[in-house]
């Protein structure tokens, strides 16, 4: 009973494989999805999404936001997980200088106001993307 | 020397030469832009029939939502219209062809009374409406033989604002459908209000299964999507634009280059029967003036020959020359 995942960004499917588990984190919470699981649609959080590979091994993917589909299983039992997001960026894809250099200017804009929410959201998807590149260095 | 008018020609028919290889070269590279936009809008489809699969899930959940982009229309006032033309032209009546249909449209509008408002996508577009002073509520401009989907995002967000906000009932998307690289078509397509998800979920295939579970609610999900779907309709129409643009550019520029193709052979007949013209003249004044200064010689042809033996015509230029001893066969 595979897993088959799909990243699908709206220019193009990012990345498509089998995998032994997805994880990922929605606006409420982690959840973990194995072959078999229960139809599902969630909202994604801006957070790396972790898939672990069949052979062992683990593929990290930055995703800002978007939605996944756990569909049921097809015809040959296989359980499809579908990521939608806007913004979905493999480690390789990602150019960390610019993300420090992100990071960097985020922070410089919240210690003059705390509150400006771009900024907010500039850090976070500037330390997702470090946190991804990181994992797969 | 050749004459006047053969110069004149000569020189017509290096110009158009050099436009044909102008043509000629735009025509390659709207060929290969046009494989790769159609390559683009092909990689597209996954995430739009993803978003309208899960919308297709979620109705089947009964999930309902007061959103405002689903807010329907009792009476409608006032109508956005959203034309997606090109940044340059030398595209054939691509440009025109989209911006007549969108004309047309606010027209309609402003005879049914109501008001509108236009958002232009593309500089030509920009170009032609402002000239004519219509007011723009937006225009956008730069990405329209590539848009990106963040330049998808940008308009969507200002047309939902104009719908949310700027008192719009309605907004209507004018661009021009890819249908093959041979046919292209203007649409106009009601863009917002959506229909409700029911609606939504009938254009995708019918394989909705309920049973789903949603994080954190049916209802919050569809909210959240609703307007990744608006960006993702207007992101198609943006690349199905894009190609259809290249591929009229590419039609346009073949047909420049045929036709310039056509002048240059017609001004090369032109130019050597013109030439031809000019040598005979000139042996018949050569013929006309020996005659004249030689009476003792009676027998013209001899005449001839011996003005051919004895005196040599003055060097004329390299071309032109080659008939005289070939003996002219059009005198």
């Amino acid at each position: 009973m595979p897993l088959l995942v799909e990243l699908v960004s709206p220019e193009r499917i990012a990345y498509s494989g089998e995998a032994k588990m997805v994880i990922c984190r929605t606006t409420t919470g982690d959840i973990a999805f194995l072959p078999g699981h229960v139809p599902f649609i969630g909202v994604l959080a801006t957070h790396p999404v972790r898939v672990q590979l069949d052979e062992g091994g683990e593929i990290v993917i930055a995703v800002h936001q978007g939605f996944v589909e756990v569909s049921p299983p097809d015809e040959d039992g296989a359980t499809r997980v579908t990521i939608l997001s806007d913004v979905a960026e493999l480690a390789d894809d990602i150019d960390a200088e610019r993300a420090r250099t992100a990071k960097e200017r985020a922070e410089e804009a919240l210690r003059t106001d705390p509150d400006d929410p771009e900024a907010r959201a500039a850090l976070v998807r500037a330390e997702v993307r470090l946190s991804v590149v990181g994992a797969n260095a | 020397m050749p004459g006047a008018q053969e110069r004149i020609l000569r020189r017509r028919i290096g110009s158009v030469q050099n436009t044909k290889k102008i043509t000629r070269a735009m025509e390659l590279i709207a060929a290969t832009r046009v494989v790769k936009a159609q390559q683009r809008a092909n990689e597209a489809r996954p995430y739009a029939e993803h978003i309208t699969q899960v919308i297709q899930d979620l109705s089947a959940a009964g999930a309902e939502v007061d959103h405002p982009l689903l807010r329907p229309v009792d009476e409608v006032r006032k109508v956005g219209v959203v034309v997606l033309a090109a940044d340059r032209g030398l595209a054939g009546a691509y440009n025109s062809n989209v911006i007549k249909t969108a004309e047309r449209e606010v027209q309609a509008a402003r005879s049914e009374g109501r008001e509108f408002a236009l958002v232009t996508v593309g500089r030509k577009a920009k170009g032609y409406f402002s000239f004519r002073h219509y007011d723009l509520a937006a225009s956008f401009e730069g990405f329209s033989e590539n848009p990106d989907f963040e330049d998808a995002v940008a308009v969507a967000a200002r047309v939902v604002d104009l719908f949310i906000e700027g008192g719009c009932d309605r907004i209507d998307l004018v661009y021009t459908k890819f249908i093959s690289m041979g046919s292209q078509e203007v649409v106009v397509r009601r863009f917002l209000p959506l229909e409700d998800s029911a609606t939504i979920a009938e254009a995708g295939d019918e394989t909705a299964t309920a049973g789903f579970e949603f994080e954190p609610s049916a209802s919050a999900v569809l909210e959240t999507l609703l307007p990744r779907y608006v960006e993702s309709r207007l992101f198609a129409a943006l690349l199905d634009a894009a190609a259809s643009e290249l591929a009229n550019r590419q039609r346009a520029m073949k047909s420049a280059t045929d036709n310039a193709q056509e002048l240059i052979v017609k001004l090369t007949r032109k130019m050597n029967q013109v030439r031809q013209d000019a040598i005979t003249t000139e042996i018949m004044e050569i013929i006309g003036g020996a005659e004249a200064l030689s009476d003792d010689k009676t027998d013209p042809e001899e005449l001839i020959l011996s003005h051919l033996d004895s005196d040599p015509f003055p060097p004329l230029t390299t071309h032109g020359v080659g008939g005289h001893h070939a003996g002219p066969d059009q005198t």
